[in-house]
C-alpha cells in the first residue's frame, strides 16, 4: 500500500533538511510512498503540532520539532 | 577549574610551536586556544544538559500544564521559566503561538513564553558562563526570566486580542482548556540518548563557525583597542547609551554565538555591563525575521506594541544593571 508522507513546516532550514532526509530514504530503499510538503500554517495547525518540522506518516505524527536521522525514518516507514 | 586548559594552550604554543612567551602572535594564539577550548566545553555541557531536560519535558507537556492550572498570576513566571528549558527554533514561533492560544492560555502568558525562550537559551547560557563567569550568567538568566514575566503581564493588561489576525481570533473563540491527555513517550534513557546526542552535535556544528569568528574578532580587538577606550562614550552616567545600544541591537539577528565574544571584549574595554547586557538582549530576544514570521498571526500594530514593550523592558533592565553592578 502506498504510504502517504507529509512534512509539516513553514520553510525553515530544518524543514528543508527533513524533506531531504525523507526523500533520500524513500528513493534509496524503493519505498512506495508519496511525499507532500505542507507549508500553509493553517493546514499545519490542523495536525495540532507546535514545533516544526513535523513528520506525518499515514496521518500519524511520528516526529516533531527536530530533524530525524535516515535510520530513524527508515524504521518508521517499515 | 580551567587551569588545565591553560596548561594545554601553553604547552601547544610554547613547546610544540616553539614560540616565545611575550611575543604578540604567541599571546594572541594562546588566548584563542584557551578561550575556544573553554567555551566549546561549556557549550557542550550546557546544550547536552538542556537536551536531556527538554527530552523529558517537551513543549506539549508545558502547554498542557499551563492550560490546566490556574496559578493566580504565577502562570506568567511559570511560562517564562518554561521558556528557559524548552528552546525552539524561531520558525516554530507561529505554531507555538497558535498552539498556546488554542489551549486557552491567555495571550500575555503566551508572550511571556515567547519572550524568554529565545532570550535565555542553552547557547547563550553556555557562552555567558565561558565569557563572563557564573555570577553574571545567573544575573542574566534571572533578569531574562523577569523580563519575560513582566512584559507578559503588561501585554495582557493592554488587552490586545483585537489586534490578532482574523483567523487567529477564530481560533481564540474556539479555544478550550484542553482535555487531551499527552501521550508521553515512555522511552528509556538509553533510547533517548542517541537522539539527544545527535541534536547536541547538530547545534554545536551550527554555531562553532560563529563562535570561532567571534572569538577571533574579539581577540584582535583585545590587542588593538586601548583599555578604557569606550568609557569616554558609554560611561554609566551617559543616559542615552542604554537606549541607543538596545535600539541598535533589535534589528540585528546573530544567533548570540557570534556577537557574545565581541561584547565581552567591549566590556573589558570599558562599556558598562548593563549597557552590554541590554544590547545582547536586543540582539537575541527580538529580531526582524521573527517579526516577519509573526505577521501571520498578529497585525503590524500588535507586533509594534509587542516589540515596543519588550524593548522598553530591556532598556529599563539595562539601567537597573548599571546601577546595581
Amino acid at each position: 500500500m502506498t504510504k502517504v508522507i507529509k512534512i509539516l513546516g513553514t520553510g525553515c532550514p530544518k524543514c528543508q533538511t527533513m524533506t531531504g532526509v525523507v526523500k533520500d530514504v524513500v528513493s534509496e530503499n524503493n519505498i512506495d510512498a508519496t511525499i507532500e510538503k505542507v507549508e500553509d500554517i493553517m493546514e499545519i495547525m490542523k495536525f495540532n503540532v507546535m514545533t516544526t518540522p513535523a513528520l506525518v506518516i499515514d496521518d500519524v505524527i511520528t516526529i516533531k520539532g527536530r530533524v530525524p536521522s535516515k535510520d530513524e525514518v527508515l524504521a518508521l516507514l517499515n | 577549574m580551567f587551569d588545565w586548559i591553560q596548561n594545554i594552550a601553553d604547552w601547544f604554543v610554547y613547546d610544540v610551536l616553539n614560540m616565545n612567551q611575550g611575543q604578540h602572535l604567541a599571546e594572541a594564539l594562546n588566548f584563542f586556544i584557551y578561550d575556544t577550548t573553554k567555551i566549546l566545553i561549556l557549550l557542550f555541557v550546557v546544550i547536552f544538559f538542556m537536551g536531556i531536560v527538554n527530552s523529558y519535558f517537551p513543549i506539549d507537556k508545558v502547554k498542557n500544564y499551563l492550560s490546566r492550572h490556574k496559578l493566580y498570576g504565577l502562570e506568567y513566571l511559570m511560562a517564562s521559566l518554561f521558556g528557559v528549558v524548552t528552546p525552539f527554533c524561531s520558525c516554530s514561533s507561529v505554531p507555538l503561538f497558535i498552539g498556546f492560544v488554542r489551549g486557552g492560555i491567555p495571550l500575555g502568558v503566551t508572550f511571556s513564553f515567547l519572550i524568554t525562550s529565545p532570550l535565555v537559551n542553552e547557547v547563550a547560557i553556555g557562552l555567558f558562563i565561558g565569557l563572563f563567569g557564573l555570577k553574571t550568567t545567573i544575573i542574566y538568566v534571572i533578569s531574562g526570566v523577569l523580563l519575560g514575566t513582566i512584559s507578559g503581564v503588561i501585554l495582557q493588561k493592554l488587552k490586545l486580542e483585537s489586534y490578532l489576525t482574523p483567523w487567529v481570533k477564530e481560533v481564540l473563540e474556539n479555544a478550550q482548556r484542553e482535555q487531551d491527555i499527552f501521550q508521553a513517550e515512555k522511552q528509556p534513557f538509553k533510547q533517548r540518548l542517541p537522539i539527544i546526542w545527535a541534536e547536541v552535535i547538530k547545534i554545536l556544528k551550527g554555531i562553532i563557525p560563529y563562535v570561532l569568528v567571534g572569538i577571533a574578532i574579539g581577540g584582535l580587538m583585545h590587542g588593538y583597542i586601548p583599555e578604557g577606550f569606550f568609557e569616554k562614550y558609554m560611561d554609566k552616567d551617559n543616559l542615552f547609551a542604554v537606549p541607543i545600544a538596545t535600539i541598535l541591537a533589535v534589528p540585528m539577528y546573530s544567533n548570540a554565538s557570534g556577537i557574545l565574544p565581541v561584547v565581552q571584549v567591549l566590556v573589558a574595554k570599558g562599556i558598562p555591563l548593563g549597557t552590554a547586557i541590554a544590547f545582547m538582549m536586543g540582539v537575541v530576544g527580538l529580531s526582524l525575521p521573527e517579526a516577519m514570521l509573526l505577521k501571520k498571526v498578529m497585525t503590524l500594530k500588535l507586533i509594534a506594541i509587542f516589540f515596543s514593550v519588550v524593548t522598553l523592558c530591556i532598556i529599563i533592565s539595562g539601567y537597573v544593571f548599571n546601577i546595581l553592578l
